[in-house]
């Protein structure tokens, strides 16, 4: 198979922006505009990853066990589950990022948009860019300012342009709702802000590089009821034009953001569905006793 | 208890301040402006100066610096960010040892792999030696403030899709930047007062080194060549020379812990 996700045809440029914007209204992102052109997918975009049967092994411990579920796009997924469950390592399969521990392994497929994320040649590096992620604590990069903590994923892979660059930099952060708070001292160090504000930053930061999909991994555990409630009214805004897939251990914070929710336990998806349904109407009695609070 | 302790402190401290304050007594008298400016005289004659050996111990610490410290802190990227724990381990050990290596081997190691091809002794070959001694101690303190960038960092920068040397030049080592200074500046201390390595290598000179491939003067050699000598105008500028080479090493310790203390970048 011709794997499409190679670095030749992936462009962070604005390819179908109009040339002059006016400086009083934020430009809103255009969805498409950061797919590369050749990106012929099989599967209608309104599903953005196809998990097939995964199962996640760190040595000889299985972390997660044979999930299979279809994650739509352009709205918010919530992840829960009591500690433990495998809800982290589900997440950070989506973008390559549980490599990174030694040991690990998988077997099963997941597709983004139709193409295998794990396929041969596919460079994780690119998928990364594609499929960007939040932490839970906030870790913007010391020696770095705002601005450039903000355009450090661009900067980095090559883009020079003046232009798109300081274009990026405030719609990035006009997205993460921080512009205002930030736009007169972009230059004091990154760590010299308030811990919800590092944390939009970093939301700014990933956004910056405009991925498809943005992952968090309980964006919101080391913050304060303020600076929650900020990042969840953020991630309403998003929903229009990415996909995110949000990791939490709050339910309330579940149900108050997300469209479906998928419910984990010991590395099994037990449930998957509107989030409504999962917390009014479970079909499993196992969802049932966790969502109301029988264990956890 | 206290007191048992404040007295071994004061008897740590002591010999340093006695030694210090003897080189004082004995060198601050023969530290002129022909002490920094002349090239030594023959034996016998009075005046002169060194010179050219406090010019070619900077010029050999120059040497080192550029021989030595690349192939240091490189391989202490390679520990911190590349390595496999098993790998590591032994080059690690192989660090330990070469650091306990006495610097008269180092001297004799650049006698054979640098004078004796070159047929002479010269500033490249001392700085060779000297370079030996550095790279085990650079390669061990880059690897531990690289170690100690926290990982969160590391995975923000992969999580953006940054290529994984970008993400070690850019945001690791800009991170550690004041560690690695003061890794470096710590190993040119060490380096500066080393005799004996330069003794068979560099050899010592009472001229301006005016090439690589030609002898160089350098302060421990001049100390030791003057101290030794049965001319008393000789053993007064060697008690200068030992003070100036005492004052350079205070020096760069004094710049490490002013780089350490200063907050942020």
């Amino acid at each position: 198979m011709n794997p499409v996700i190679t670095k030749k045809n992936f462009s962070m440029s604005d390819q179908a922006k109009p040339a002059a914007t006016s400086s009083t209204v934020p430009p809103v992102p255009v969805p498409g505009s950061s797919v590369p052109a050749s990106a012929k997918t099989a599967v209608p975009p309104s599903v953005a990853f196809d998990i097939q049967d995964l199962s996640i092994f760190y040595g000889k411990h299985q972390a997660i066990k044979n999930v299979t579920i279809k994650i739509p796009g352009s709205s918010v997924t919530a992840i829960i589950g009591p500690s433990g469950c495998g809800k982290s390592t589900a997440l950070r399969a989506l973008n390559r990022m549980h490599e990174l521990t030694p040991g690990a392994r998988h077997t099963g497929k997941i597709l983004m948009k139709g193409e295998d994320l794990y396929g041969p040649g596919i460079d994780a590096t690119v998928v990364r860019r594609r499929v960007g992620m939040v932490f839970q604590k906030s870790n913007p990069f010391p020696t770095l300012t705002i601005a450039e903590n903000v355009l450090v994923g661009l900067r980095l892979n090559g883009v020079r342009d003046k232009a798109l660059l300081n274009r990026r930099l405030e719609e990035s952060l006009r997205h993460a709702a921080l512009w205002d708070e930030v736009k007169d001292h972009l230059n004091r160090p990154g760590n010299s802000l308030s811990g919800g504000q590092q944390q939009r930053l970093c939301i700014a930061r990933a956004l910056a590089v405009r991925p498809e999909i943005l992952l968090m991994d309980e964006p919101c555990s080391a913050l304060d009821p303020i600076a929650t409630a900020k990042v969840e009214e953020l991630i309403h805004s998003l929903k229009s034009e990415y996909t995110v897939v949000i990791v939490t251990h709050n339910m309330q914070q579940a149900a108050r953001v997300s469209e479906n929710t998928a419910f984990f336990y010991m590395g099994s998806l037990i449930e998957f569905g509107p989030t409504e349904q999962i917390f009014m109407n479970p079909k499993n009695p196992q969802t049932e006793a966790y969502v109301s609070g029988r264990f956890g | 208890m206290s007191a048992l302790a404040v007295l071994c402190a004061l008897l740590v401290v002591l010999p340093l301040i006695l030694v210090f304050f003897h080189l004082l007594k004995m060198g601050f008298s023969s530290l002129n402006w022909n002490f920094f400016t002349k090239l030594p005289k023959p034996a016998g004659e009075e005046g002169g100066g060194m010179a050219n050996a406090i010019v070619g111990t900077i010029e050999l610490m120059g040497l080192a610096l550029v021989m030595g410290v690349p192939i240091g802190i490189l391989g202490g990227i390679y520990l911190s960010e590349y390595g496999s724990e098993k790998t590591n381990s032994w080059i690690r050990f192989g660090a330990d040892v070469l650091n306990g290596v006495p610097s008269i081997v180092w001297g004799l190691v650049g006698y054979a792999l640098a004078v004796m091809p070159m047929q002479g002794y010269s500033a490249f070959s001392g700085g060779l030696a000297l370079a030996f001694i550095m790279i085990p101690m650079v390669l061990r303190t880059t690897e531990e403030v690289l170690v100690l960038v926290p990982n969160a960092y590391r995975e923000a920068a992969m999580a953006l899709g940054i290529p994984r040397w970008k993400i070690t030049t850019n945001i690791i080592l800009r991170t550690a930047f004041k560690g690695l200074v003061t890794g470096v500046l710590l190993s040119l201390g060490r380096v500066a007062g080393e005799t004996a390595p330069i003794l068979f290598t560099a050899l010592g000179s009472s001229d301006w080194n005016h090439s690589l491939k030609e002898p160089i003067a350098a302060l421990p050699i001049q100390i030791y060549y003057y101290a030794i000598s049965p001319f008393e105008d000789q053993n007064r500028q060697a008690w200068a020379g030992a003070l100036v080479l005492i004052l350079l090493v205070f020096l760069l310790s004094a710049s490490v812990r002013f780089i350490s203390s200063r907050r942020g970048k």
